[in-house]
């Protein structure tokens, strides 16, 4: 039996006594790509930062490729083929772009602690690292510090960072957030093309976006998933719509798209 | 029994002290991010503050203003000075207090001199505070103030009569602490500003987004902190000695205070001020090494043994070093803090 | 806003480390005296000491309290290890003996490193401190390793001589410094371009994301602390064999806060800033404590400018300058420089006179009540020249503002400018 690329068995979160997420259930396959959307406040970010080891959730399983990683540390579990990109940027601010993400492909290479080696002789690394940033159209900006590259630049960087380890599930923070129509669509296109043939899991706000990238939508509010299907159920899902799509709003939007 | 209570009252006193230095330290931090590495500096103006005004306007006036100076010092360093590089990040404004705590170092030697100054304490604080007798035949016994001489010798020389007695200053000491432990708790939990401050000490940004003017808080908070230090400065100078080298002995004492009691907990900070003032001061009384106490026991080791320098060492050499090593253990076995919350 | 490069050296890099070589090898050829020979291996001795500490500081983010305890256990491993040699139990040759500090080095960074690594930020500068204050008690209380209130001393001419080199005369030492300094520098620098040093960079810049790209954030700081723990050892043997002697001021604060503030005032953001720092280090020490007793107070206010308006300290303001200096327009602000200085220069005088005059009450009073300040006679409790004091500083501050004001609006002109040239390269 092939199992899923990520699964969530009854994940509870508690901060204090208030209890943010309440047993979601949620599994993904394998090259599937799934937006997560919900009123603010429901939890995507909590439900990311769970998966991604930020912090242990209170009860319940989380699974990738059928290997339990709940309460793992971030870094045991990036090592295990899971990346993602945070909502609010999170660079290298004074390291230059292709240091950044050099950086990024480092330990995926097995270079792991080494100061035996040059940096400059680590031709795998160095061929990586241009490739990723060809891939994100930074190339022409390879010695800028990352600090002084533009806000949609620095999104760019931090998609880039979260791919380039190889990693094969990858989750994406809102990766839109803040970023006019015509960026946004640029970018949209960008992370299509860059996570083909992973596992994506993204936080959107922008309907568009969801509409246009996502295979499947799981829809969160309070703390549960109400939804947990493709675009067009979603959208007529009579439950979905009085939590969260019932605006016409978000009917312009899906429809733009 | 009456070592025991005078070292337990001694250990205390001397743990209020910490604390009320590192209560200020604690709520500098928390509200501001800022580990203020001249808090003990603080502490050392206002003995020396203490000192000069005791000389002018007496010691109970000075009690009074010497703090409000000291405050007013802080308040003019962080409007200054801190202000200036809160952009830059902690690490800076570490550095900033770093030094500070040189430059008020030596500006004291420059002012005040180089070896210590004379910071008597008042007329009334000079005697003790009660004492305690334990008499061989009558038991033990309490008295209010210094006990005559008559009751501390015995005619009779087979009855052992010992004599405890409590110094006034210390007695001060503990009130003071206490007094203050109480405001700031009332201050906090049932004042407008406490209410404010305790919001910004976790959502500053929120406070300021709710109208409150943020920068002015923390400068008062900042105000108030080294006020507090300053404080203790004008009590801790009066009992123990007043010398340029007094930010140094309990500035890193404060530190350990702080990490062991868990970043940002004020009650943390107390309850480690208290065990380390107590441990310490119990360890400096007892004059036991791991050699003397096998003797006692009638436990012969070989002479290697008795000249090792290790185990030569008498608890009360080791009584320095007690704080540091506490902060060691408590990093590897419950590195939050005893009663820490945040994950510093 | 200060942009910081941490530039590495392409073009002319066999240049720059062969003017060092020369330089080291010179020095002591052209600075001839006694004092000069001392001071120049002090200053070696201080380069390695304040670039391993930069290891932790500029490249890790990570500031210490007490990097003294790791240069002075290793002064104390290597002068017992002289010692050994001296008493013919060792045959390890005294060229060597540094390396043994640097392993005392790593053993204790190692030791102590666990421990102190397990934080970062604020609570780990916290532990350094009180991890350095254990130390110092404890070379307290064991005399027998750290040899009290004497110190333990030794005799660098010691074991079999090779080639006729005693390491007895002053020279003969140095040169062995200049050598190890090198040598470390060298060494230093190439662990800046390997994946463990760039990695200590990205923990700097953003710990939080180096765990989400497969680093152990703790990891990393420990292995960076044990490397400079390595370099930090042989500074301090290096130490032990130059003074010849030992005391507990090396685990000290007052050295620790040395290193902390030098490193600092080089410039913590570039790789050679330590090495200005440690020369200055020196300087400081030997020299301007003999100008004035209150070189430390001096020296502390100097630091709390730096961090105020140049935190990258000496280095960067050198970089910027080239900067400005490589799109030619270093000659349209060395007028306002000039203000800058003089009058910083003036409020120097009338806050140093001040300062002079409460020392010599302080201290010399029995001399008398005049005093000679840069060859004006003044009376320290004369009125006039306390009033003539506090105008002087009070005009050098106002007239300083006056010029700092002028000075930052030419000089962001001048930023404006160039960033319009480098649009005009990248479309060109």
């Amino acid at each position: 039996m092939m199992s899923y690329a990520l699964e969530l068995k009854d994940l509870r979160k508690n901060f204090g006594k208030t209890e943010i997420i309440r047993g979601v259930n949620l599994a993904v396959n394998a090259g599937e790509r799934i937006a997560i959307i919900g009123p603010n406040g429901a939890g995507k970010s909590t439900l990311f930062n769970l998966i991604s080891g930020r912090f242990g959730p209170s009860s319940g399983q989380i699974l990738l490729n059928g290997q339990r990683i709940e309460n793992k540390a971030p870094y045991e579990i990036n090592r295990l083929g899971l990346s993602r990109s945070f909502q609010i940027t999170n660079i290298f601010p004074k390291l230059s772009v292709f240091e950044n993400l050099r950086c990024a492909v480092l330990w995926s290479l097995g270079y792991k602690y080494t100061f035996l080696k040059f940096l400059s002789g680590l031709k795998d690394a160095n061929d990586l690292a241009e490739k990723y940033m060809a891939m994100i159209r930074l190339d022409k900006k390879r010695d800028l510090l990352a600090m002084n590259l533009t806000y949609a630049e620095q999104r760019a960087l931090e998609i880039g960072i979260t791919i380039a380890g190889g990693s094969n599930v990858i989750l994406l923070d809102e990766p839109t957030a803040g970023m006019s129509r015509s960026e946004t669509s640029r970018f949209i296109n960008l992370i299509k093309e860059v996570t083909v043939g992973k596992t994506l899991l993204t936080v959107e706000h922008d309907m568009g976006v969801v509409f246009g990238l996502a295979d499947k939508i799981a829809v969160v509010v309070y703390g549960e998933v109400i939804a947990f299907d493709t675009p067009e159920a979603v959208r007529s899902n009579a439950k979905v719509q009085e939590a969260y799509l019932g605006s016409q709003l978000a009917d312009e939007q899906a429809g733009g798209h | 029994m009456e070592f025991f209570i005078i070292s337990m009252l001694n250990g205390l006193s001397y743990g209020l002290l910490l604390f009320m230095l590192s209560s200020g330290l604690t709520l500098i931090f928390s509200m501001m991010g800022v580990l203020n590495f001249a808090h003990a500096s603080f502490y050392m103006i206002g003995a020396y503050f203490g000192y000069t005004l005791t000389n002018v306007i007496g010691f109970w006036p000075a009690l009074i203003i010497a703090p409000f100076l000291v405050g007013g010092c802080g308040v003019l360093f962080e409007r200054l000075t801190l202000r200036k590089v809160h952009k830059f990040g902690h690490v800076p404004e570490l550095l900033v207090t770093f030094g500070l705590s040189y430059i008020v170092y030596e500006l004291v030697q420059l002012i005040w001199g180089r070896t210590a100054v004379e910071f008597t304490p008042p007329e009334l604080l000079k005697g003790s505070a009660f004492t305690l007798i334990n008499n061989a035949s009558t038991g033990l016994q309490f008295i209010w103030g210094a006990a005559p001489a008559e009751m501390c010798r015995a005619s009779d020389t087979a009855i052992r009569i010992v004599c405890s007695p409590f110094p006034a200053t210390r007695a001060f000491m503990m009130f003071v602490a206490l007094l203050m432990l109480l405001s700031l708790w009332l201050l906090l939990t049932k004042t407008r500003i406490g209410l404010v401050i305790q919001a910004a000490l976790t959502h500053p940004e929120t406070v300021e987004a709710l109208g409150h003017n943020v920068p002015r808080v923390f400068m008062l908070v900042f105000g108030a902190g080294t006020g507090l230090a300053g404080l203790a400065g004008v009590i801790g100078g009066s009992t123990f000695v007043t010398e340029p080298a007094m930010a140094a002995t309990v500035g890193s004492v404060i530190f350990v205070v702080v990490v062991v009691g868990g970043m940002g907990s004020l009650s943390g900070a107390f309850l480690a001020s208290v065990l380390i003032g107590v441990i310490q001061t119990f360890a400096i009384a007892f004059d036991y090494s791991f050699v003397s106490v096998s003797k006692d026991l009638g436990i012969q080791l070989s002479s290697a043994m008795q000249n090792n320098s290790f185990l030569k060492l008498t608890i009360s050499q080791v009584a320095p070093i007690l704080p540091y090593l506490f902060l060691v253990l408590i990093l590897i076995f419950r590195p939050k803090g005893l009663l820490g919350t945040r994950e510093g | 806003m200060k942009t910081y490069q941490f530039k590495p050296y392409n073009v002319g890099r066999w240049l720059i480390w062969s003017l060092f070589a020369i330089v080291l090898i010179c020095a002591p050829l052209i600075f001839t005296s006694n004092l000069s020979g001392t001071m120049l291996a002090q200053m070696g001795i201080a380069i390695i000491a304040c670039l391993s500490y930069n290891i932790l500081l500029g490249q890790g983010g990570m500031l210490s309290f007490g990097h003294a305890v790791y240069t002075g256990l290793g002064s104390f491993v290597a002068i017992h290890a002289l010692n050994a040699v001296t008493a013919g139990t060792s045959h390890v040759p005294v060229s060597l003996l540094p390396l043994i500090g640097g392993f005392a080095g790593i053993g204790f960074a190692i030791l102590l490193g666990y421990v102190t690594t397990k934080k970062s930020g604020t609570p780990f500068a916290m532990i350094t401190l009180g991890v350095a204050e254990l130390v110092f008690a404890m070379s307290l209380m064991f005399s027998e390793f750290f040899g009290g209130e004497a110190g333990i001393s030794g005799n660098r001419v010691a074991g079999q001589t090779v080639w006729g080199i005693t390491f007895g005369p002053q020279i003969q030492i140095y040169y062995l410094i200049a050598i190890y300094t090198f040598i470390c520098v060298a060494l230093m620098y190439a662990f800046t371009q390997t994946p463990l040093g760039r990695v200590l960079n990205a923990v700097r810049d953003n710990p939080e994301r180096v765990e989400f790209i497969g680093y152990n954030t703790q990891r990393v700081r420990y292995f960076a602390f044990i490397i400079a723990g390595f370099f930090a050892g042989i500074s301090g043997g290096l130490g032990a064999l130059n003074f010849e002697i030992v005391t507990s001021e090396v685990v000290g604060a007052g050295r620790s806060g040395g290193y902390l503030l030098f490193t600092f005032l080089g410039g913590a953001t570039f790789f050679f800033g330590p090495i200005i720092g440690g020369v200055l280090m020196v300087l400081a020490f030997v020299l301007l404590s003999e100008l004035t007793k209150a070189w430390l107070l001096y020296l502390g206010l100097l630091f709390l400018f730096m961090v105020m308006y140049a935190p990258g300290g000496i280095a960067s303001l050198i970089m910027m300058n080239l900067r400005v200096a490589s799109f030619g327009k270093l000659k349209q602000v060395w007028v306002s420089y000039l203000g800058l200085f003089v009058t910083a220069f003036v409020a120097l005088i009338g806050a140093g006179a001040m300062i002079e005059m409460v020392y010599h009450l302080q201290l010399n009073s029995a001399l008398g009540n005049n005093l000679k300040f840069m060859g004006v006679v003044l009376n320290a409790k004369g009125v006039d020249s306390w009033v003539g004091s506090v105008f002087v500083m009070l005009t050098g501050l106002g007239l300083f503002e006056v010029a700092r004001r002028q000075f930052l609006v030419e000089w962001g002109d001048i930023q404006i400018e160039i960033e319009k040239e480098i649009k005009r390269r990248e479309a060109a």
